[in-house]
């Protein structure tokens, strides 16, 4: 458990280094994950040394963002302001990128 | 009542109340009852009857929401499982995620620009679609309000986890590539955590897809923004 959460932080850790080298505006953890990602496929990381670790982390995935949803009661004011833009466009745009995304997706593995 | 805002039984009040939202999900099966949501209600509404702060709340709360950005990086695990997979279809993938992420940031502005939004509101949707920090990092940067964001891709992420599926069977979208592709792409990481209840390779591919929307967003915001004007 200790070699599976050094590696998982060491990736993070890396994210966030390249974060401070090189200004980009990706957050270290999406980099994070790239890193892990190549280190399995170079096989510098074994499957086994990073599973159980991981495989825990992304199955309690909901659970880590409940206190950002709790942060939610802070902006009830801006909210119940613009409540109906802020709900229906969020919420219209939503259903058209899953069906965009999906569309596009069925139709351009069938055809390409 | 100091107690009543003691970081430790803030922990054990979130994971208690998780685990009964959960469990109410799994006996009832609907998909509105989504965990997220119905412990954040319960949170909410235990801070304001005990008048315990946010600010108390998240003593407790960071330790939780720390948790976030090592969950992010072990997503490489999936996404490493199936690399082959998309090795093979590369091209549909990226198609497909060009197309979501600028059809998501052109329909949630025209639409609140239509229903009267102020230009400030409007910029901090723009990236609702995407992870948390990726979407603040965004909104800082066209000029919107960083915590409107973090409210509303949370808000944007329990939607599209509750109705994904439902939408893509009207819509007939029944590969489970796509299946996982659309809600990564849509709904970020709640998502992602949906699709993973479904099957790995939906969850390989929501996770993908929230990578990618992800890189796109990130740098084709200002960009589409600036064309919208």
């Amino acid at each position: 458990m200790v070699i599976q959460c050094a590696i998982i932080f060491g990736c993070l850790a890396l994210g966030e280094l390249v974060v401070w080298l090189t200004g980009i505006k990706l957050p270290s953890s999406i980099i994070g994950m790239l890193i892990l990602t190549l280190l399995l496929q170079l096989k510098a990381v074994k499957l086994r040394q990073v599973e159980g670790m991981a495989n825990f982390l992304v199955k309690n995935f909901g659970f880590f963002f409940v206190p950002a949803a709790v942060s939610l009661m802070l902006y009830f004011d801006i909210i119940k302001a613009q409540w109906l833009p802020i709900v229906v466009a969020s919420a219209v745009s939503t259903v058209i990128v899953i069906v965009v995304t999906g569309w596009i997706h069925q139709l351009t593995r069938k055809y390409l | 009542m100091e107690y009543l805002s003691n970081p430790y039984f803030m922990l054990a009040l979130t994971f208690a109340v998780y685990a009964i939202s959960q469990l109410l999900q799994s006996r009832l099966h609907f998909s509105f009852l989504n965990p997220i949501l119905i412990s954040a209600i319960m949170i909410i509404a235990y801070l304001k009857f005990t008048d315990v702060s946010i600010e108390c709340y998240n003593d407790g709360g960071k330790y939780i929401e720390f948790w976030l950005k090592p969950a992010i990086v072990a997503l490489g695990v999936p996404l490493y499982k199936q690399l082959s997979a998309i090795k093979k279809q590369l091209l549909p993938l990226l198609l497909s995620e060009l197309a979501g992420c600028v059809v998501g940031i052109v329909s949630v502005v025209l639409v609140a620009r239509l229903l009267g939004a102020t230009q400030d509101v409007v910029m901090s949707l723009a990236a609702k679609s995407v992870t948390t920090p990726i979407a603040m990092e965004v909104t800082k940067s066209v000029g919107g309000i960083p915590p409107l964001t973090a409210a509303v891709v949370v808000c944007v992420g329990i939607f599209g986890g509750m109705t994904g599926f439902r939408v893509m069977k009207m819509t007939h979208i029944g590969n489970p590539v796509a299946q996982g592709l659309s809600l990564g792409t849509a709904a970020h990481a709640v998502g992602t955590s949906r699709a993973m209840d479904v099957s790995d390779t939906h969850g390989a591919f929501a996770s993908l897809g929230l990578t990618i929307n992800g890189l796109f967003t990130a740098l084709l915001t200002p960009t589409v923004l600036s064309l919208l004007d």
